[in-house]
C-alpha cells in the first residue's frame, strides 16, 4: 500500500512539473515578447516605460532557464503578485480557494442526489417518459454553452422573479457574494444559500446528466449479471436485491467518476464564477486572463491543477481499497 | 462520455439475419442510424446548419451595417431576430456566426484527428520511448483546465481565426491520440498483422493501409463529438474576451457584448445562445448515432 502511495504522489508531482513546463513555455518562453504582452495585452501598444517595469518586475530579461527555476520558486510558494492589482498572490489563494471548494462541494452534492436517483429511476422505468426525456434532456444540457444556462437561469430567477413578485423563497440574487455566512466552513446561512443556489446548480448541469447517464447504464449491466439473477431466485426482496446487490455493482465506476469529476470542477467553474460572480479561483483566473496578467494565471492554474490531482489520487488509492481485484503495489 | 443509449436502435443481429444480396460495413452502419430517430434528428440540424452557411449571406442583411436610428429593438418583421445595441441585424450576425462557427470547429476537427492518429498510431505502434513520452504528454495537458490550455495557446499563437483553428487542433487532439493509440496496441497483437509482417511489408505501410482502416470506428465518432466540441471551446474562449477578435462574427463574443443588456434585451443573447446550442446538439446527436450504428465502445 504504502508503496502505491508514493509511487502515486510520484506521478503526480512529476505530472505537475510538466503542467508547469507546458504553460511557462506557452507563456513566457515563446511569445516573442512576454513583457508586452503583460503589459498591455493583445494588440494594444504599451508605454515604454510600462513594459520596462514589467521586464524588471518578473526578470524577463534573464536567460530563460534562469526564468524557468525563478518562476517554478515563485509558483512553489505561491510568491508574487499580481501585475494589475499588487495584490499578493498568497492573498488571493487564501480567501478565494475556499469559495471554490465550497462552490464545488456543494454542486457535487447536487450531482450525486440528482445523477444517481435519475439514472436509477431511469434505469427501473426502461423507456418511460422519463427515461426518454432524461435522454434527449443529456444531450440538450451538454449542449449548451455553460455561460448561457448560467444567463437564462438568472434572468429567470434572478430577474423575472423580481420583476413578477415571485414569493420571496423563489427569488434569487442575480450576483453571489461568498465572503458571509458559512458554518463550520462549508454550511451556508440562509442568506448564503440565496446566493449558492443558482451557480450551483450551472456548475453541477453537465456533470449531473452525465452521471445520470453513467448510472444507467452501469444499472442496467448490474441488473443483467448472474449475482442478481441468484438474489432474486433466492427471493430475496426487489427493493434488497436492487440496493445491496445491483446499486452497490452499478456505483463503482460512478464513483470513480465523480471522484475525478470534483478536480475538474475546481477547474471548470472559470466559466461559471464568471458569470455569477462568484468569488473563487476561476473567475479571478478569468479575469487574470483577460488582463493578461500571466503570472496570475500560472499559479492559479498550477492550485488547480494540484486539487484536480489530488482529487484523482483520492480516488485511486480508494478505489484500490474498495475493490479487492485491484493489487496495490504492482504485481510481485 | 454516453449520451445516448444503445436500445435506441434494434440490435446489429437482425440486420444480419436478412439474407439477400451482401453490403458493406457503411451500409448496414446507415441502415441502423437510419433507424434512430434521434440521431436522424441531428442530422437534420447538421444539415439545415450548414445550409444556412452556405445559403444564409445571398439572403440576410449585412452583419457590418449599422443602423444609426434603431437601436436595440425587439424582433421586428424587418429584423426577425431584432436588433443589437450598435445599430447592426441580429439575425444576420447570427448567420454569419454559425458561418464561422461551423468553419472553425470543422477545420480544427480536421486537423486534430489528423494530429491524434499520427501520435496515437506511432506510439501504440512502435511503444518504447516515443509511447512513454507522448503519452506522458497526454496526460499532463490533459490535467491542465481546458479553457487554460487553450488560452496559453492563443498567447503565443494569436488570436486570428486561423491562430484559434490551430489553437483547438493542439489541443483537442489528446482523446484522438489515447484512442488510436489503444486500438493499435490491440491490432499490433493480431493475426492478420502478423501476416502482413511475415510477407514482409513495410512498418509504415502496415500501420496506415493495414490497422487504421480496422481502428478507424472509434475515430469516426470523436470527430462528430470533436466538433461540437470545438464549436463550444471557441465560444468559450471568445465569451471570456481571449477569443476570436473583432470584427469576425463569433457566437461568443456576441453572447458577451449582450450580457450588460440582458435585463432589458435578452433577445440580443437568447438568439446566439440558441445558435451555439443547435448547432452543437447536431453535432452531438449525430456522434451518438454514430456510436450506436458502429457498436463503438468506450468513446
Amino acid at each position: 500500500m504504502t508503496t502505491f502511495v508514493i509511487r502515486r504522489i510520484g506521478s503526480l508531482l512529476l505530472t505537475l512539473l510538466g503542467g508547469y513546463t507546458v504553460l511557462f513555455i506557452l507563456f513566457f518562453a515563446l511569445p516573442s515578447d512576454p513583457a508586452e504582452v503583460i503589459a498591455g495585452g493583445n494588440g494594444k501598444n504599451p508605454p515604454a516605460a510600462v513594459i520596462e517595469n514589467v521586464t524588471k518586475k518578473y526578470h524577463l530579461d534573464d536567460s530563460i532557464p534562469e526564468q524557468y527555476v525563478r518562476r517554478l520558486w515563485d509558483t512553489v510558494t505561491l510568491g508574487g503578485e499580481s501585475f494589475q492589482t499588487h495584490e499578493p498572490l498568497v492573498e488571493t489563494i487564501k480567501t478565494r480557494l475556499p469559495n471554490s471548494l465550497r462552490l464545488a462541494v456543494w454542486a457535487m452534492l447536487i450531482e450525486v442526489t440528482v445523477g444517481i436517483s435519475t439514472g436509477v429511476l431511469s434505469a427501473r422505468r426502461r423507456n418511460s417518459l422519463l427515461d426518454t426525456a432524461s435522454t434527449l434532456g443529456t444531450a440538450v444540457v451538454s449542449a449548451i454553452p455553460v455561460f448561457v444556462l448560467a444567463y437564462l437561469l438568472r434572468q429567470v430567477t434572478g430577474v423575472y422573479a423580481f420583476q413578477h413578485q415571485w414569493p420571496e423563497w423563489a427569488r434569487f440574487p442575480v450576483l453571489s457574494e461568498a465572503n458571509h455566512g458559512w458554518y463550520l466552513g462549508i454550511i451556508p446561512s440562509l442568506d448564503q444559500l440565496k446566493h449558492l443556489v443558482q451557480p450551483a446548480l450551472v456548475l453541477a448541469s453537465v456533470s449531473t446528466v452525465i452521471v445520470a447517464r453513467l448510472t444507467r447504464t452501469t444499472m442496467l449491466e448490474a441488473a443483467g449479471s448472474d449475482h442478481v439473477r441468484t438474489a432474486r431466485a433466492k427471493g430475496l426482496r426487489e427493493r434488497r436485491v436492487l440496493t445491496r446487490h445491483t446499486l452497490r455493482n452499478a456505483l463503482i465506476p460512478v464513483v470513480t467518476f465523480i471522484g475525478i469529476d470534483f478536480g475538474t470542477m475546481v477547474g471548470f467553474a472559470i466559466l461559471t464564477e464568471t458569470v455569477f460572480g462568484w468569488p473563487g479561483l476561476g473567475s479571478r483566473v478569468a479575469r487574470a486572463a483577460s488582463q493578461s496578467d500571466l503570472p496570475v494565471v500560472l499559479t492559479l492554474s498550477m492550485v488547480v491543477m494540484a486539487i484536480y490531482g489530488v482529487a484523482n489520487l483520492i480516488v485511486d488509492i480508494s478505489y484500490a481499497k474498495l475493490d479487492p481485484r485491484i493489487r496495490l503495489g504492482g504485481a510481485k | 462520455m454516453t449520451l445516448l443509449e444503445p436500445h435506441m436502435t434494434p440490435s446489429a443481429d437482425d440486420s444480419l439475419l436478412v439474407a439477400g444480396p451482401g453490403r458493406s460495413l457503411a451500409q448496414d452502419a446507415w441502415r441502423r442510424f437510419k433507424r434512430n430517430k434521434l440521431a436522424m434528428f441531428g442530422l437534420v440540424l447538421v444539415v439545415f446548419l450548414l445550409i444556412v452557411a452556405i445559403v444564409g449571406p445571398f439572403v440576410v442583411q449585412d452583419p457590418t451595417k449599422f443602423s444609426k436610428t434603431v437601436f436595440r429593438e425587439p424582433p421586428t418583421r424587418q429584423h426577425l431576430f431584432g436588433v443589437d445595441h450598435r445599430g447592426a441585424d441580429v439575425l444576420a450576425n447570427v448567420v454569419y456566426g454559425i458561418r464561422l462557427s461551423l468553419f472553425i470547429g470543422i477545420l480544427a476537427t480536421i486537423l486534430e484527428t489528423f494530429i491524434g492518429i499520427f501520435i496515437g498510431a506511432v506510439a501504440g505502434w512502435f511503444g518504447g520511448m516515443a509511447d512513454t513520452l507522448s503519452m506522458r504528454l497526454v496526460d499532463i495537458m490533459l490535467g491542465i483546465p481546458y479553457i487554460i490550455l487553450a488560452y496559453a495557446f492563443i498567447t503565443v499563437l494569436g488570436r486570428g481565426v486561423l491562430a484559434v483553428v490551430l489553437t483547438l487542433a493542439l489541443t483537442a487532439w489528446l482523446q484522438t491520440a489515447r484512442t488510436v493509440r489503444a486500438g493499435f496496441l490491440q491490432a499490433k497483437e493480431l493475426e492478420y498483422v502478423e501476416a502482413a509482417r511475415a510477407l514482409g511489408v513495410k512498418s509504415w505501410r502496415i500501420m496506415w493501409r493495414h490497422i487504421l482502416p480496422n481502428e478507424f470506428q472509434p475515430v469516426i465518432v470523436l470527430v462528430a463529438v470533436g466538433v461540437g466540441g470545438a464549436i463550444l471551446a471557441e465560444a468559450a474562449l471568445s465569451f471570456l474576451g481571449v477569443g476570436i477578435q473583432p470584427p469576425a462574427p463569433s457566437l461568443g463574443r456576441m453572447i458577451a457584448d449582450a450580457q450588460s443588456h440582458f435585463a432589458s434585451a435578452p433577445y440580443l443573447l437568447l438568439f446566439p445562445g440558441l445558435a451555439i446550442v443547435v448547432t452543437v446538439l447536431g453535432f452531438l446527436l449525430v456522434g451518438d448515432g454514430l456510436r450506436d450504428a458502429l457498436d463503438v465502445k468506450d468513446v
